[in-house]
Parts: structure tokens; sequence; C-alpha cells
């Protein structure tokens, strides 16, 4: 059996989020874990700088995504804040033919992959359904129903195994998805087939207003065990343990030897999405007591401790963080709408009639309006 | 040409086709070793091999989604749902993800997977065997829908379909499986008919009986039977549903001035209810008589003993073909609201 958190059926709660492993307590300081530690010999303090950077510039997006929503510009906005953390370390582990499907959540793996300013935005902003070309990143289009691409993962992973290469999918999700039957699904496929796929469940605690409680009672890292998946429980408030996690479950995925779980536990700092109000649903202290927990401040602790966190490089990283906080602006702001005989395009790969009789009737009545500067079909009818 | 049962037909469809692409693999619950519970699939676990002929964990979302990953990875899955009512559980990944994807990632992503159905009712089957949830496909966006009726077209439409780029519900009726036929095992894909085109099936000038699938061999024995009483119909052959060949269908339609729709599924909101509405949009000035439809019943499938009174049979086709052209039938005398 491969390395495994030792999980204890005694420890009665989901939300028990001492029994993780982690390489970076809250404090900001260096603690070992034998099971996680040789998988980050090699992070030194320029590639911790790295993770910090990446991190930074994370919430700067999700900050820039925020405000943007606020100002009227994107219909909504699903932060990240608070899970910098697991989504750069895991992502950090990634080879780039390794291939992701995440959530619509993983702005920070969005990031890491190669995402470009307009591609954080344009979705939210009602441009698009997607923006990126998926095999450019290797990164699947965010998906929104809930834990619908965990099975997406595996059957990539099995188009893998059929390949005979050693990439590895991944496919993250949170707490609440666990509940959905695809998740779990899609752990039994993999694991029926050895599918080299790695489960990254972020545990923010919250799933919109319901609390992991109602998903779990036993540590949701416990499942995958029951499934023959090894899995790992960790901080992912810890940005190392979260690329040490990831790099034992790639690693494992890779070499053959079949899936792997990881069970980061986390907290969703701000709403689910824009839409909600999270002071309906829980304490103020509770956000507090996770807001001593911040991923970024621990390895700005960290840093810091070992000479490495200079003003030079504080500076650098805010202004690159202001710059792409500002390019996503633009992003947003500039985005200029497809004419409205586009939304016709990509139904099908092939002419499909009955479609092309419609879009030439929508085409003839979009004729009727007198062309503005935006384009055909936009003016006042004639 | 080769006398062929259709489920054989089917089976050397997808034989031919796995043969031609080695991208093409087969998944589904007890495909392998037993060779389908229909033994469409038979032999082809020998022939193919265990990474191509996918035995799968019983779970149909978990089929469907792990199909969608094999796509996104290059490769053109063709999904067999064990029977009709199943597909349910795998209704999510069909209809937000086998049917989106294409257009979500503006083209970037194809989803070249065939859905295979053994599909509608007459073979006295257990509950949740025999259903027709085509209109549910026909309602989503991104997905074709075809049904087909005889051996030669089981064999030559899965082949299109696998090898179409889009998603396509292939709809196979049960109780056709046994049924033989003339199979022209040499056709080529080029030179057949494409996949979206009906079939006139039989000419007529009095009334336009339009269907589909199994229903196809009623439709053709109400035409018969209705020549004995002077009646010339002519039997259209949907085979795709979604698209409609409307340039078919309609030209058929100004000729006759009469329609009769039938199908297995269910009335309301069903598929007869998209062809006459169209129809009615394209033809208005052409009809003799208000269209009519002859289906299933509005209620649950019932249990196969009275299977008979759901689905729509010579004579109640009869009668529907009397009420467009205004002869007695069992609605004279009715009124309708």
């Amino acid at each position: 059996m491969t390395t495994m958190h030792t999980l204890t059926p005694q420890t009665d709660s989901a939300t028990d989020i001492d029994d993780v492993a982690r390489l970076v307590n809250e404090d900001g300081e260096r603690v070992a874990d034998p099971e996680l530690e040789r998988w980050v010999a090699d992070v030194d303090a320029t590639a911790l700088q790295g993770l910090y950077r990446d991190m930074t510039l994370v919430r700067r997006i999700d900050t820039e995504g925020i405000a943007l929503q606020r100002q009227g510009q994107l219909g909504l906005w699903a932060p990240c804040q608070g899970q910098e953390g697991v989504q750069v370390g895991t992502a950090r582990a990634f080879r780039p033919d390794d291939f992701a499907f995440p959530s619509y959540r993983e702005i920070g793996v969005q990031h890491v992959r190669g995402a470009k300013p307009a591609d954080f935005v344009i979705a939210w902003r009602g441009e698009e359904h997607s923006t990126y070309n998926p095999y450019d990143i290797n990164t699947a289009t965010p998906q929104i129903i809930i834990g619908a691409q965990s099975l997406h993962a595996v059957g990539y992973a099995m188009g893998i195994q059929r390949d005979g290469t050693d990439q590895v999918a991944a496919a993250y999700f949170g707490d609440g998805a666990s509940s959905q039957g695809d998740v779990n699904e899609a752990m039994v496929f993999a694991s029926s087939f050895r599918a080299p796929v790695v489960f990254v469940c972020t545990n923010n605690q919250w799933a919109i207003s319901e609390p992991v409680t109602v998903q779990a009672k036993f540590p949701i890292a416990g499942r995958a065990p029951g499934f023959g998946i090894p899995s790992m429980r960790i901080d992912g408030n810890d940005v190392l343990a979260s690329l040490a996690a990831m790099r034992w479950a790639l690693d494992h995925a890779r070499s053959g030897k079949g899936p792997a779980f990881i069970e980061a536990v986390t907290y969703r700092m701000g709403p689910h999405t824009t839409s909600d109000d999270p002071t309906r649903y829980r304490r103020k202290e509770e956000v507090e007591r996770w807001r001593r927990r911040d991923p970024i401040a621990r390895v700005e602790a960290l840093l810091r401790s070992q000479n490495a966190f200079g003003d030079d490089f504080q500076q650098q990283v805010a202004a690159d963080a202001d710059a792409l906080g500002a390019a996503v602006r633009a992003a947003a702001l500039g985005a200029v709408s497809r004419e409205p005989i586009g939304i016709f395009d990509h139904v099908f790969e092939e002419p499909h009639s009955g479609l092309a009789e419609q879009r030439e009737h929508f085409a003839a009545y979009l004729s009727g309006f007198a062309p503005t500067e935006a384009g055909a079909g936009a003016g006042a009818r004639r | 040409m080769t006398q062929l049962t259709m489920a054989k037909a089917i089976n050397e469809g997808l034989r031919r086709a796995m043969a031609d692409d080695d991208k093409v693999l087969v998944m589904g619950e007890d495909i392998g070793r037993l060779g389908g519970v229909f033994r469409i699939t038979d032999g082809l676990l020998d022939e193919f091999g265990a990474q191509r002929i996918v035995d799968t964990p019983l779970a149909e979302a978990g089929i469907m989604g792990t199909a969608v990953g094999l796509a996104f990875r290059g490769y053109r899955p063709v999904v067999e749902i064990q029977f009709d009512g199943f597909v349910y559980p795998a209704f999510d990944q069909i209809v937000c993800q086998v049917a989106k994807l294409h257009y979500r990632t503006r083209g970037n992503v194809k989803m070249p997977i065939t859905v295979r159905i053994p599909w509608a009712g007459g073979v006295g089957a257990a509950e949740h065997h025999s259903e027709s949830p085509e209109a549910y496909f026909v309602h989503t966006s991104g997905l074709r829908v075809v049904a087909v009726s005889n051996p030669q077209d089981a064999y030559i439409m899965l082949r299109q379909a696998i090898a179409s780029d889009d998603p396509v519900v292939f709809f196979e009726p049960k109780r056709l499986y046994h049924s033989k036929g003339e199979v022209d095992l040499g056709a080529d894909l080029a030179d057949a008919p494409p996949m979206g085109l009906a079939r006139i099936a039989r000419e007529g000038s009095d009334v336009t009986l339009l269907t589909y699938g199994a229903q196809v061999a009623t439709a053709m024995d109400a035409a018969t039977a209705a020549e004995d009483e002077g009646i010339s119909i002519e039997v259209i052959d949907l085979r795709s549903i979604s698209p409609v060949d409307y340039r078919t269908v309609t030209a058929s339609v100004r000729k006759t001035g009469r329609v009769v729709v039938t199908h297995e599924a269910a009335r309301e909101a069903g598929v007869g209810a998209e062809l006459i509405a169209s129809i009615t949009e394209k033809c208005f000035n052409y009809l003799e008589a208000a269209p009519v439809r002859v289906t299933g019943h509005d209620i649950p499938y019932p249990p196969a003993k009275l299977e008979k009174h759901h689905l729509p049979d010579l004579d109640r086709i009869l009668d529907g073909v009397d009420r467009v052209l205004d002869r007695p039938n069992s609605l004279s005398g009715l009124v309708e609201s």
C-alpha cells in the first residue's frame, strides 16, 4: 500500500481540521511530516517565493473579479479567497501534459495552467460559456454541474491508458460534490480500471449554505479507501503540503498504481458566489478563526523567517499583481459581444437542417434592423 | 446483399466501424463476454479486446460521463444503454455535457459519442424496459436523434452515427432485433443516403402517414389494409427525428393534404406534436383536414399484458386515417374540447 494519512474512525466529524497532514503551520513555521516531507525536498526559498507570488496573483484576480461584479461588469463571480493554497499547490505539481478538470472556483488552477486575463472574466460577464481552448492549457472548461467533471477526468484517464502514455488526469470538486452520484461513480470506475486519475476534493466547509456536516459525518478522505483508492487528508491552506500531496498522488497515478484521492481541508472566506450572503448561514467568529489560517500570510511568515521576503520581492509581487488585476479589468471592460447570429455557431460540428433553417430565419429577421456601429441587427427596426 | 437480422446488422456495423477506426470503442454493461443482453456485441470482445470492448460497472451516469472524458481525449465511444428506461440516470451527462460541450467550447472539444438505446415496447418486458424517451433528446440542442426501422438502415446509419463528429442518440427497436432484411455489407458510407434524410417507405396520394422505428412496420400494414378500402397512404419513415427531413415531409403533405403521425411514445409534447406544429407552419394552406396523432397514451408504460392497448396498432392508425378523411371514426359524435 502506498502513503496514506492515518484516519481514525473514532474522529467523529468531517470538520476536524486538525486531523490533517501539513508542512507549514498557521504561524508560518515549518513542521515535519514524514509522509509529505520527501515530496518537497527540492523546494527552496526561491521556489517558495514562486508559490507566494502565484497565490498573491490569484487573490488579486479574485479581488478584481468581485469588484467587477459589484460594479455591474460581471453577472456573477465565484470567489476563491482562502483556497489559493490548495489551488496553486496542487496545480504546480502538474506536468504540462497532464490534464485538469476544474470546477468553476478553481481560479488558481486556471492561472497556474496558463489562463489569460480574459479567461477569468469573459464567461462570468456572459459573453461566452468558456474562453480558452482546453487543449491549449490542458485544462477543461470550468464545470458548473456539481461533480460532473469527475467522470470526465476518469474517462480522459482511461484514454491515457489506451494511448499508453504516462500522463495523469485530475478532477477538482468540492465537499458538496462528494455527495453526488457522479463523484462516487467516478471513484468506482477509476478504481475498477486503475485509471491514472487524481481526485482533489476541496473541502471548504460550505456548499453554499450547507455545512460539510450535511455531506459527511466522517472525513471525506475516508471514503476513498472504501473504493480501493488511497487517500490523504491535508491542510489545504498549506501550499507546501498541497504541492507535496499532489506530487505523491500524481506519482502514484503516473506509475501505474491507479487513482489517488486528496481531501484538502480549507475554507471559503467569501460567499459561494456574489449572489449569496454568508452572514445568514455562518458566524463571524468562524470566519475570523479561518482568517488566521490564511494560506498567503503563513508563507509570507515562513519566507520572512528565511530572510527571503525582502522589500524588493514584496514590491515586485505587488506590482505584478496590480498589473494582472488591471489586465483582468481591461479584458472585462473591453469585451466585445459577438454578432447576434453567432449564437447559432458550434451547436453542431456538422450541418443540421433544422437549426440551419432557424438561423436563416433569424438572419432575415436581423436584417430588418438598421445597422449600427455595434454591428448588424443591433439597431432599430426599419 | 445478405439477409441479416437487425441485431446482426448492428453487430456488423459495430465491427466495421471498429475495424475502420481504432479510436472507436464500445462501452456498456454486459457487452463483453456475454455479448450484451441482446447479443448485439457478440464476438467483439474476442476480436477487439477489452481495451476497446469495455465492460463497465453498473452505473449509467458513469458510463456516459467517462465516455465524455474519452471523447475529450480523442476517442469515439459507442455507449450501449442496456434498456431505454435505464437512460435516465445518464440523462444529466447526455443533456448537460454530451450535448453542450461542443457549443460551450466554441467547437474546440468534439463529442463524437453514439448512444445506442435498445428501445420501445411490444416485447412483453418488465417495467422500465419498454419506454420511448426520444422526445427528451429531440428537445435538447446539440444532439442528433435517429431511429432505425430495418436492418439495412441499422447497419449503415450506425456507421454514419459513429463517423459523425456530433453526438448521436441511436434508437434501436427491440421488437425488430430479430426481424430480417437485406443488408449491403459492402455499402460505402459516402454513397449511402445521409443519416438525416427521411425515406418514403410507400408512395400514396390520399394521406401522409409519418412515423419511425418499429412503428414503420405497423404503418405499412395499415397502408396495405387501407388500400383494400380504396385509400392511398404515403408512409414516410423519418429515420432521423432531429433533424427532421422536412423537405421530404412537406412535399408529401402538399401532395396529400392530410397528415397522420404515429409513434409509441406518449402524445403530450411528443415528436408528433412537433411534427404537426412544423407541418402546420409550413403547409397550412395545403391542409385539407386537421392533422391527427395516433400515439401511446399519456400514461406510464403499462404492464406487459396490457401493452397492446397502449401501442398504436393497425386499427388505431386506420381510425386516425378515417379522422383526417372525415370518415366515420371513433370520435364521431364526440364533442372535442
